[in-house]
């Protein structure tokens, strides 16, 4: 019988192993996942506390045990990224989603094509060369860094990804419903802003959703353009904090102390990420081919 | 009678809304071309601003290696080599892996765990780079300075030199392998949308002459993905080479050198950039950053157009254009 044959046995065997193996390849990406999450957890809530949420910066002090300890909270980090961020998203958005509508509603010219590869070439732009790219535009020009700066900065690595899921959820709205508008008689512009886009709506917003979400925890172009800052600030013109570059200032601090603080900034950001996330996962869940 | 009150509504009608696709085709193709806009900006910007370093050092910049912010010598071959060397680093550990993980979800796995396996490896994808560094900082660091690198010195040290030595931990195999798996999961996910593509009765039919599965897949399903794999993998090293955060907590070194070993410090260009370019001392040194930009954007560029090429519709999907 064929199992008898030793050719076929040794077949089987490195069947065997190397389909063991992927699975195994598998078991080790998610190893680095779990270590990661979990340390960050796992450090990270024990600085969670209400004082953390509520204060900003304060500098490390003696306390009477001869230890340095950190007081104070991220609260200047949490205001930070939601206005530099939320920033970024106002800006982002009528570009992304406009320029997205452009190429679903008129694929088929040269222009299309054109805009096309630059969302590709934006989306590939490591967010360094954006950084640099808005420090010399406008942090040089206004002699000052500043949250608006970051906002921009953050807003052209926004554009991109909006514009793509514009463009792909748009192109999944069925013909039939356009056409069924055009019958009754609505021109293009009204049947795609009161009939495409609404049935669309979902899908755009998860686009926005992860763009926030990724445009969150870039710290680069905001380590050229924001600077920092250790007050709570609602002031775009001026140096504001973020969580990513909290994170950043903290681990790099001498006192372990203020170690243990980046964890927390770590735990808060890693958070809202996944939240995010998990929110858009959830909400696609039906749409996935 | 009614329709002729219909046909005088309709003409008010249509006199009011004819301008509305001329206004809507307008108003879409002005901000589809800011698009445009803002990637010439990007691309005059940093070409305008390396102009100075261009004129001081031509092309033999590429190929220098001090770094004196001071006296006004620049070479980028320090930044270069640590670039390189970080992301075929982590290329040579998250390729295969990559395509393995893409093999099994595709082929291999059962399918009620294909969804959740792929969003725990894509999971990988969505955490800040800001994170990885940390992380690397405070716990791969001690656990690789502690553990990994005696037994990479002590058995490949003693042979080849360039993993020899003694380390603090921040090294460039350190940046290497936490930008591996920042990687990982860009290789995973787009291979394994590679392969899910392959048409099925390339499958069948080595089935059908009694291949092995594993037979199948070796010689049906990856000689026919294999452009696309490739891709993943220009994708994935395009992203390893701009990573800045991660490789900048963990690389080390103040002054930019080429180390003798891999386990000793390095620079990477994009982390150069972040560490240099505020604080720059006059309009040379800053000249010099943006013109490491300049390369650092040109090859990351080429090889996203490559992949891109290679890869075209296959990495595309309802929220999965957001991978790559």
């Amino acid at each position: 019988m064929i199992h008898q044959i030793p050719s076929y046995r040794r077949r089987k065997t490195t069947d065997r192993i190397m389909r063991g193996l992927t699975a195994v390849a598998t078991l080790i990406a998610l190893v680095p996942l779990f270590l990661i999450l979990g340390y960050v957890l796992f450090r990270g809530i024990g600085s969670l506390n209400v004082a953390f949420f509520t204060e900003t910066y304060r500098p490390p002090a003696l306390s009477f045990g001869g230890e340095i300890q950190a007081a104070g909270g991220v609260l200047h980090g949490i205001v930070g990224t939601f206005m530099i961020v939320g920033a970024a998203t106002l800006i982002a958005l009528p570009i992304g989603i406009l320029a997205g509508v452009f190429l679903a509603e008129y694929p088929s010219n040269s222009v299309a094509t054109i805009v096309r590869f630059c969302t590709d070439v934006l989306s590939a732009a490591p967010s360094i060369v954006v950084g640099v790219v808005a420090y010399v535009l406008i942090v040089q020009r206004t002699r000052q860094f500043s949250g608006l700066a970051g906002s921009i900065a953050l807003a052209v690595m926004m554009v991109p990804i909006i514009t793509r899921t514009t463009e792909e959820i748009l192109k999944l709205v069925p013909h039939g419903m356009r056409e069924a508008a055009m019958a009754l008689g609505a021109p293009k512009w009204r049947l795609t802003l009161t009939v495409v886009l609404p049935s669309a709506l979902s899908g755009i917003v998860t686009g926005v959703m992860l763009a926030f979400a990724r445009a969150a925890g870039e710290t680069a172009p905001l380590l050229l353009t924001v600077l920092g800052s250790n007050n709570v600030s609602f002031d775009l013109l001026r140096p504001m904090m973020a969580l990513p570059l909290l994170t950043y200032k903290y681990t790099q601090s001498p006192f372990p102390a203020e170690n243990n603080l980046a964890w927390g900034t770590a735990l808060i950001l890693t958070m809202l990420v996944l939240i995010v996330n998990l929110l858009v996962r959830w909400a696609t869940r039906n749409k996935l081919k | 009678m009614a329709q002729l009150e219909q046909a005088g509504t309709w003409k008010a009608i249509q006199r009011r809304t004819k301008h509305g696709d001329t206004i809507f085709w307008a108003l879409t193709l002005f901000f589809a071309l800011v698009v445009v806009f803002l990637v010439a900006a990007i691309g005059f910007v940093i070409w305008a601003g390396s102009q100075e370093a261009r004129q001081a050092f031509g092309i033999r910049f590429l190929f220098e290696q001090g770094w004196n912010p001071v006296s006004g010598n620049f070479g980028a071959l320090p930044a270069i080599y640590g670039t390189l060397v970080s992301s075929l680093i982590a290329l040579f550990f998250a390729g295969p892996l990559g395509v393995m993980i893409g093999i099994f979800l595709t082929e291999l796995c059962p399918a009620r765990l294909k969804t959740p396996l792929s969003f725990l490896v894509e999971l990988l994808a969505a955490i800040p780079s800001v994170i990885y560094g940390m992380w690397g900082v405070f716990v791969f660091i001690p656990f690789f300075r502690s553990t990994v690198a005696p037994l990479i010195a002590g058995s490949l040290g003693r042979v080849l030199p360039i993993f020899a030595g003694p380390t603090t931990g921040q090294s460039l195999m350190v940046a290497g392998i936490i930008l591996a798996i920042m990687v990982l999961p860009t290789i995973a996910s787009i291979s394994r949308d590679v392969i899910a593509v392959v048409p099925s009765h390339q499958r069948e039919a080595m089935l059908a002459v009694g291949a092995t599965r594993w037979e199948m897949i070796s010689k049906a399903v990856l000689p026919y993905s294999r452009a696309g794999i490739i891709g993943a993998m220009m994708l994935g090293l395009g992203r390893a080479l701009g990573e800045t955060m991660a490789a900048l907590m963990v690389i080390g070194s103040l002054k930019p050198r080429i180390p003798d070993s891999w386990l000793n410090p390095g620079v990477t260009a994009a982390a150069l950039i972040a560490s240099e370019l505020p604080n720059a001392n006059d309009s040379l040194h800053e000249s010099t950053l943006i013109l490491i930009a300049l390369v650092l954007f040109g090859i990351t560029l080429l090889l996203n157009v490559g992949a891109r090429l290679l890869v075209w519709q296959a990495a595309r999907g309802p929220g999965g254009s957001i991978r790559a």
